[in-house]
């Protein structure tokens, strides 16, 4: 087990600096930088001053120089100043990512309130109309394009509809709460009904499918035949026997999920103007930012190689027949 | 005739209705992939949908008068529509027609420039469909034939491509395509190239999960006793692998690339929505979506932005359930699961 793990993290962090290599290559290649762009509208300025600009970011040097003072930095866990909000990456990281995180870890706990439930509801009625029901709303959801949806919602709903909804930001911007009271956490509620909706829709299917698809099997095996067989009544054979055992591959697919509560989701984010990781990141590739994209980049690769190596681990956990090696 | 009549005698009553096929006693196993699927409503359906859309937009555009990038104008004296190909001094006059509603003219209304959004629909369908295709044609030429090398050699060869797999299935896409977009504008690429340029990344990107399940595959199968009968009869590289690992995998690739062709679709629209994707004056669903950050069109003109979203969502679906309708057919085992 050590030896498996030790041996995972090895291979981890030679792909995540085969990754970073990649971007930063591909991020430095982008033609306009950022002196280029942000001083676009200034006419006077000469090229001797946009040189010195060069300079103070860190864009004056080469590819290669540039990167290895980047990997230098990063091992040190230092990732530049963003360009375009002159603050530290991992200060601009660590201030927004509990926002990501709150409202992705929400939405995830709907989905599995939602998923797990129906997935063992559709995997008891199976091939009935109930069944055919959810299948049909899962397959609509995983079909669903977000932005789509995020649009359709905030018509429906929003300010143009039965403006039942606020469909930006996360807090009423006409009201001053000076503590955190019940009204500002309402505040909060409504402006985040319509996000995690869009997320629940269009990710419930995973878990629901997940667990149907277990049930299934579980429901068929020997040993419920043998409780049912013995009396056990309906409800502890589908909760206790059949639903625990279902818990060992979910809970293995929950924890590779895990890291990616932290990246969020680029596009609902956006249209939601919630002001997370992802939405800013938008901001900072239409400017060319190389710190920010570089060290947001980087910071979603590690989530994913993470989320891997979780799930791997608690395959062997949580399932003493497999045995890593 | 012998056959037919063996099955007469050993078939139940109702096979008696079907047709030939049905009716045979000794079914071929893609033969019995085909009842099975076939037998699938919900496949069916799918199947039904992705020929109508496929018709639609690669037939549709030669029986429509318009087409996506003209533009009408609206004469203000007498309020009649005027075509680009009209008479040019009474253009200059007039104003375009933006935003009308449907009409028989037009009968999903137009655009804010006045463009028929009928027309721009089924080129966006092309577009959509076309991106599709290719993607998935790219994916499964790199990731067989990386990810049967991989497999096949095992080893030096099999760690060096599968780390390869690792670092592009790493990478955040979306900020990805971000980057790649802002290279191509100002490698000043056309916007007609820009969709091939886009297409070859996104194969490039995609082909991680071809290539994990070719290797799996190839690595489960050498272990197969016929397999080890191919060894021993000596027989070359290349025989091997076209009739024997290729055919066990094909079911699991069909599979996946129908799955993938949804997928892709869904991503290329969300590009398209950001302006990543293709770009004016070519019509794609997810741009036409991406109308609806205009207010005014949000609020009063939903002919503009809805239909292309349900369009996006139809083909998706139908995708899914095609693609989950042949993996139930070619693994009965996984049948409603």
């Amino acid at each position: 087990m050590r030896q498996f793990i030790v041996r995972r993290l090895a291979i981890s962090a030679l792909v995540l600096l085969g990754v970073s290599i990649m971007l930063y290559a591909l991020a430095r290649s982008m033609p306009a930088d950022y002196v280029t762009l942000s001083t676009s509208t200034l006419q006077k300025i000469t090229q001797e001053q946009k040189d010195q600009l060069r300079k103070i970011y860190g864009l004056d040097k080469g590819l290669v120089g540039g990167y290895w003072d980047w990997l230098l930095n990063a091992a040190r866990g230092d990732l530049g100043t963003s360009l375009v909000f002159a603050r530290p990456v991992t200060e601009i990281i660590g201030k927004y990512m509990p926002i990501t995180f709150t409202v992705s870890a929400i939405a995830l706990f709907f989905e599995l309130l939602f998923g797990i439930p129906l997935g063992i509801l559709a995997a008891r009625r199976r091939n009935t109309s109930v069944d055919y029901a959810i299948t049909a709303f899962v397959f609509i959801g995983i079909s669903m394009p977000s932005f789509f949806l995020a649009a359709m919602l905030k018509r429906a709903l929003g300010y143009y509809g039965l403006n039942l909804l606020p469909t930006a930001g996360m807090l009423n911007a006409r009201v001053i709460y000076r503590s955190f009271t019940f009204a500002k956490a309402l505040d909060y509620i409504q402006h985040l009904i319509m996000p995690i909706s869009v997320f629940v829709i269009i990710n419930v299917g995973i878990w629901l499918r997940y667990t149907r698809a277990n049930m299934i099997d579980a429901l068929s095996s020997d040993y419920v035949r043998t409780a049912r067989a013995k009396g056990v009544p309906e409800r502890r054979v589908v909760y206790s026997h059949a639903f625990r055992n279902t818990l060992i591959p979910t809970v293995t697919l929950l924890g590779g999920q895990l890291p990616a509560l932290f990246s969020g989701a680029i596009i609902t984010e956006n249209l939601f103007g919630i002001q997370g990781l992802g939405n800013i990141a938008l901001t900072a590739s239409t400017m060319a930012d190389i710190p920010y994209l570089m060290g947001f980049n980087m910071f979603l690769a590690v989530c994913t190689v993470l989320g891997y190596l979780i799930s791997d681990i608690l395959y062997a956990v949580v399932d003493p027949r497999i045995r890593l090696s | 005739m012998e056959n037919i009549s063996l099955a007469d005698a050993l078939q139940p009553a109702s096979f008696h209705e079907e047709t030939d096929e049905g009716s045979r006693l000794f079914l071929t196993p893609w033969q019995m992939v085909a009842r099975r699927f076939f037998s699938n409503r919900m496949a069916l359906f799918g199947m039904a949908v992705l020929i109508v859309i496929a018709l639609f937009s690669f037939a549709g555009p030669l029986f429509y008068a318009y087409s996506e990038s003209e533009l009408f104008y609206i004469d203000k004296e007498t309020g009649e529509e005027l075509r680009t190909t009209g008479d040019s001094a009474r253009l200059a006059t007039s104003t375009l027609a933006s935003l009308q509603k449907p009409s028989l003219r037009h009968i999903l209304g137009t655009n804010r420039l006045g463009q028929d959004m009928l027309a721009r629909l089924m080129y966006g369908g092309r577009v959509s469909l076309l991106v599709g295709f290719v993607v998935v044609f790219v994916e499964l030429l790199l990731g067989i034939l990386l990810g049967g090398l991989a497999g096949y050699y095992r080893g030096l060869v099999d760690s060096v491509i599968m780390r390869v797999v690792d670092i592009i299935s790493s990478i955040p896409l979306i900020p990805l395509m971000l980057i790649m977009s802002s290279l191509l504008i100002t490698l000043q690429i056309s916007t007609q190239h820009k969709i091939y340029v886009t297409m070859f990344i996104l194969g490039a990107l995609y082909w991680t999960g071809v290539s994990r399940m070719v290797r799996g595959s190839i690595l489960s199968l050498r272990e197969m006793e016929f397999m080890q009968a191919a060894d021993a009869t000596g027989i070359r590289a290349s025989n091997k692998i076209f009739h024997h690992l290729i055919p066990n995998m094909l079911p699991n690739l069909i599979v996946l690339a129908t799955l993938d062709l949804g997928g892709i679709i869904l991503l290329e629209s969300t590009l398209s929505f950001l302006g990543v994707g293709v770009g004016a004056p070519y019509a794609s669903w997810g741009n036409m979506v991406s109308t609806v950050n205009d207010s005014e069109i949000m609020q009063h003109f939903p002919h503009v932005w809805v239909a292309p979203g349900i369009c996006i969502l139809i083909v998706v679906l139908a995708f899914n359930f095609v693609g989950d309708g042949l993996r139930d057919a070619t693994d009965p085992r996984m049948k409603g699961r």
